[in-house]
C-alpha cells in the first residue's frame, strides 16, 4: 500500500512544508520517489527475513507532527529544531543531514527523509566539553494512527565531549508508527556517549535507523534499550572512518506479550587501527520474539582492526524465540574479530549455584535474569541514564531494589 | 583436633549419612555411602576419578541431578533431603563448588550480600545494608588476609581458576557456615595458589565449624590437615582412618593400597 504514503506526501509537500528552501525540498522529492520505486520491504529480502512490515504498509497511518522535550542545554552546545537551523546554519545542515543515513540503504530511511521536518540538531563545538547530559524526548501523540518521523542530528565537533540521550516514549491508545532515523558524526578527537531508549506502547510499531560517522581517534559509546513497542526494527550502521576510532554498541531488549525486536547492526572498518565492540543481550517471555543480525565489514588495508561482538539471549518462555546471526566480510589479513552467541533458557547450574547459597528460586530466578540486563546497563556512560534504565528494568523483572554495588 | 574415638562419641553428630544410593540418569553413583562428621571435624574424602566423591558433594548441597535411592542423611537431626537447597544453605550447609558457575551482571559484592541477607532472615535477623556489609566483608577479608579487588566485579565472569576457587572460600568466609564441603577446592591451582586457600580454610576452622574435603590428590592435606580420612571407591566408603592414610595412598597409589575404581 504504497499509494497510500505517497498520497500523504504529495499533501504534505503541498502545505506545511512548502516554506522549506530547494535544496531541502529537493531531498524529499529524491525520497519519496526512492520509496515508490521500492516500496515496504517484504520478507522475501534477506535483509527483512525475520521481521515482518505487512502490517505498517497496510494501515491507513496519518502524518502527525513530532514533539520533542528538550531539557534544559547545558552550556556550550546547541539545540534547535531542523526548521531554525535550516534558517539560522543551512551550510552546516546541508553538509550533514541526509549524508550518512542514505535513502538507498533503507525504504524507511527514504519514508522518513521524504517527510523530514520534525527533527532536532546538536551540535556540540570544537573543544567544548559537555558534563550535563544533553536529553531530548519525542512523544507520539494520541490520536488515530498517528505516524511520525523524527529526525536527529548530532555533531560533535573536533574534540569536544557530550553525552546525549534521546528517548522515544507514548502511547498513541492504538495502531501507530515511529519512524526514526538518527545522524551522528564525531569528529577527529571528539567523544560522545549515547543513550537512546525506547518505551513505547504495545501498538506502537517502531522503525529506527543510527547512522554513526565517526573521524580519526574519536570513541563513541552507544547504548539502545528497548522496552516498549509491539514491533521494533532498528538499523545500526558505524562507519569508522578515521585510525583510531573506537565504537562501543550496547544493546538491551526485555520484552513480553507477542512484541518483536529486530536489530539490525553493521560496523564498518573503513581504516585501520579502529576498534569495535558490541554486546546485545535480550530478555524474551512470552510470545516474544528478538533477531539480531551483526554485520561487520573489514574493508581492504583495515589492518590491526579489533572487533568483538556478543549476543546473548535469556527466554524465559518456551514461547519466546531469539534468532541471532552474525556477518563477518574481512578484506584485511592483520585483523581481530571475533564473535559469540547464545540462546537458551536460565541456565539451570546457575540457578542451583544461586539456590546453594542461600536465595530462593524466585530470587534467583530474578537475579540471573536481572543480570542479562544490569551486563549492558552497567556500560552506560551517560550519567544519570543507567539509574533510571535500571530502576525500569527491575520493576520489569519484579527484582527487589537494593543498590546493587558497594556504597 | 584429632580426638579419640570415646571422647569423639560423647558430641552429637553433625552430618550424619547412612546407607546412602543415589543415580544420576538411572546410573546408581552412590552404593551405599555410611559417614559420620561431628562439630569441628574435618573429615578428608578420597577416591580415584568416578568414585562417586563429586556426586556426595553436590547431592549434599541439593543439586537436582542426584536422585536419592534409599538411604538417609541428617544433618544438626533434621532430615537434609527433605529441603531445598536454599533452605540447607540456610540451615548452615556450604558447598565450595568444584566448577564455580559464572553470574553475567551481577557484581561479587550484591551476590553476597544477597545470600548473607537470605541467610539472615532465615536466622531473624535484620538484613544488612550496603554499609553494614561492607564493614562484614572487610573484616572477613582481613581475617583471611584478601583485599576487595574483586568484589566489584561480575560473579565469577573473567575471573581465572585461583580467583574462581578464592571466590569460593571467601564466601565460605563470609556465609559462616556450620559444615563446608569443599569439591576438589584444589583442582587446576598450581602450588602457591593452593597454599593461600588452604590457609584461607586453616584460619575459618573453628570447634564448631566441620568441614569434608574432597579431593583426589593427597598434597592438598599436607596443608589442610584433615582429623579423618575416608576412601570413597565405586560408590563405597571402603577405608577409614587418620591423616595418614592419606600419604599411604600417595606413596603407593589407589590400586596399591587395595582400591579398585
Amino acid at each position: 500500500m504504497t499509494a497510500h504514503f505517497v498520497g500523504a506526501y504529495e499533501a504534505f509537500a503541498a502545505n506545511g512544508a512548502s516554506g522549506a528552501p530547494p535544496w531541502l525540498r529537493e531531498m524529499r522529492e529524491h525520497a519519496i520517489t526512492r520509496f515508490a520505486a521500492v516500496g515496504f520491504p517484504t520478507t522475501r529480502l534477506e535483509e527483512w527475513r525475520f521481521t515482518n512490515v505487512q502490517p505498517i504498509s497496510e494501515t491507513p497511518f496519518e502524518l502527525q507532527r513530532a514533539t520533542w522535550e528538550v531539557d534544559p542545554v547545558p552550556a556550550g552546545v546547541t539545540v534547535s529544531t531542523i526548521a531554525a537551523a535550516v534558517r539560522a546554519a543551512p551550510e552546516f545542515l546541508q553538509a550533514h543531514l541526509g549524508k550518512y543515513a542514505s535513502v538507498e540503504t533503507s525504504p524507511f530511511t527514504a519514508l522518513a527523509t521524504a517527510f523530514l521536518a520534525d527533527g532536532m540538531v546538536i551540535r556540540v563545538a570544537a573543544r567544548a566539553t559537555v558534563a550535563e547530559p544533553i536529553r531530548l524526548r519525542c512523544r507520539i501523540p494520541r490520536g488515530s494512527h498517528p505516524m511520525i518521523h523524527p529526525r536527529l542530528l548530532i555533531v560533535v565537533e573536533r574534540e569536544a565531549r557530550a553525552h546525549v540521550v534521546e528517548a522515544y516514549e507514548g502511547d498513541a491508545g492504538g495502531d501507530s508508527l515511529t519512524n526514526s532515523v538518527t545522524e551522528v558524526v564525531v569528529a577527529e578527537g571528539a567523544r560522545l556517549d549515547l543513550c537512546r531508549e525506547q518505551r513505547e506502547g504495545t501498538r506502537s510499531s517502531h522503525v529506527a535507523a543510527s547512522h554513526f560517522h565517526q573521524a580519526r581517534d574519536s570513541r563513541l559509546v552507544f547504548t539502545t534499550v528497548a522496552l516498549g513497542a509491539g514491533l521494533v526494527r532498528h538499523d545500526i550502521h558505524g562507519v569508522l572512518d578515521g585510525a583510531g576510532a573506537y565504537l562501543i554498541l550496547n544493546g538491551l531488549s526485555v520484552l513480553n506479550g507477542h512484541q518483536h525486536v529486530d536489530h539490525h547492526t553493521t560496523i564498518d572498518h573503513a581504516r585501520p587501527h579502529c576498534e569495535s565492540h558490541e554486546y546485545f543481550n535480550g530478555v524474551f517471555d512470552g510470545e516474544s520474539r528478538g533477531v539480531f543480525n551483526g554485520r561487520i565489514i573489514v574493508r581492504p588495508g583495515a589492518q590491526r582492526t579489533d572487533s568483538k561482538q556478543t549476543n546473548n539471549n535469556l527466554l524465559l518462555s518456551a514461547s519466546a524465540r531469539a534468532d541471532s546471526q552474525p556477518q563477518l566480510e574481512i578484506y584485511a589479513d592483520d585483523v581481530k574479530c571475533t564473535h559469540g552467541s547464545t540462546v537458551g533458557p536460565l541456565d539451570p547450574t546457575a540457578l542451583f549455584y544461586l539456590r546453594s547459597r542461600g536465595l530462593g528460586g524466585e530470587e534467583a530466578r530474578g537475579l540471573l535474569t536481572y543480570g542479562f540486563g544490569a551486563e549492558i546497563l552497567d556500560r552506560i556512560e551517560v550519567p544519570g541514564a543507567r539509574e533510571r534504565l535500571d530502576g525500569e528494568i527491575r520493576a520489569r523483572l519484579g527484582v527487589s531494589d537494593m543498590s546493587r554495588t558497594v556504597a | 583436633m584429632t580426638r579419640t574415638p570415646d571422647a569423639r562419641s560423647l558430641t552429637p553428630p553433625l552430618l550424619e549419612i547412612h546407607d546412602l544410593h543415589a543415580t544420576v540418569e538411572g546410573n546408581e553413583i552412590l552404593k551405599g555411602v555410611d559417614l559420620v562428621v561431628r562439630p569441628g571435624e574435618v573429615h578428608a574424602i578420597m577416591g580415584p576419578n568416578g568414585s562417586g566423591k563429586s556426586t556426595l558433594a553436590q547431592l549434599l548441597a541439593g543439586h537436582p541431578a542426584y536422585a536419592v535411592t534409599s538411604g538417609s542423611v541428617r544433618f544438626d537431626g533434621k532430615d537434609l533431603l527433605e529441603l531445598d537447597p536454599e533452605e540447607r544453605a540456610r540451615e548452615g550447609l556450604f558447598l565450595a563448588f568444584q566448577y564455580p558457575v559464572a553470574i553475567r551482571g551481577i557484581t561479587n559484592s550484591y551476590f553476597l550480600r544477597s545470600a548473607v541477607n537470605a541467610i539472615r532472615k532465615h536466622r531473624g535477623l535484620p538484613e544488612l545494608d550496603p554499609l553494614d556489609f561492607l564493614q562484614v566483608l572487610e573484616d572477613k577479608l582481613k581475617a583471611i588476609g584478601w583485599d576487595d579487588s574483586f568484589m566489584n566485579r561480575a560473579v565469577n565472569e573473567g575471573f581465572s581458576g585461583g580467583e574462581k576457587k578464592r571466590n569460593e572460600i571467601l564466601q565460605l568466609a563470609v556465609l559462616e557456615p556450620r559444615l563446608a564441603v569443599l569439591d576438589e577446592t584444589d583442582s587446576g591451582l598450581d602450588i602457591d595458589a593452593m597454599k593461600t586457600v588452604a590457609a584461607a580454610v586453616n584460619a575459618l576452622r573453628s570447634k564448631d565449624r566441620s568441614f569434608v574435603v574432597v579431593t583426589h590428590y593427597q598434597r592438598l592435606l599436607n596443608y589442610i590437615v584433615p582429623d579423618f580420612v575416608h576412601v570413597l571407591a565405586d560408590g563405597r566408603i571402603v577405608r577409614s582412618g587418620g591423616k595418614e592414610l592419606a600419604l599411604t595412598l600417595e606413596e603407593k597409589g589407589y590400586a596399591g593400597a587395595g582400591v579398585t575404581a
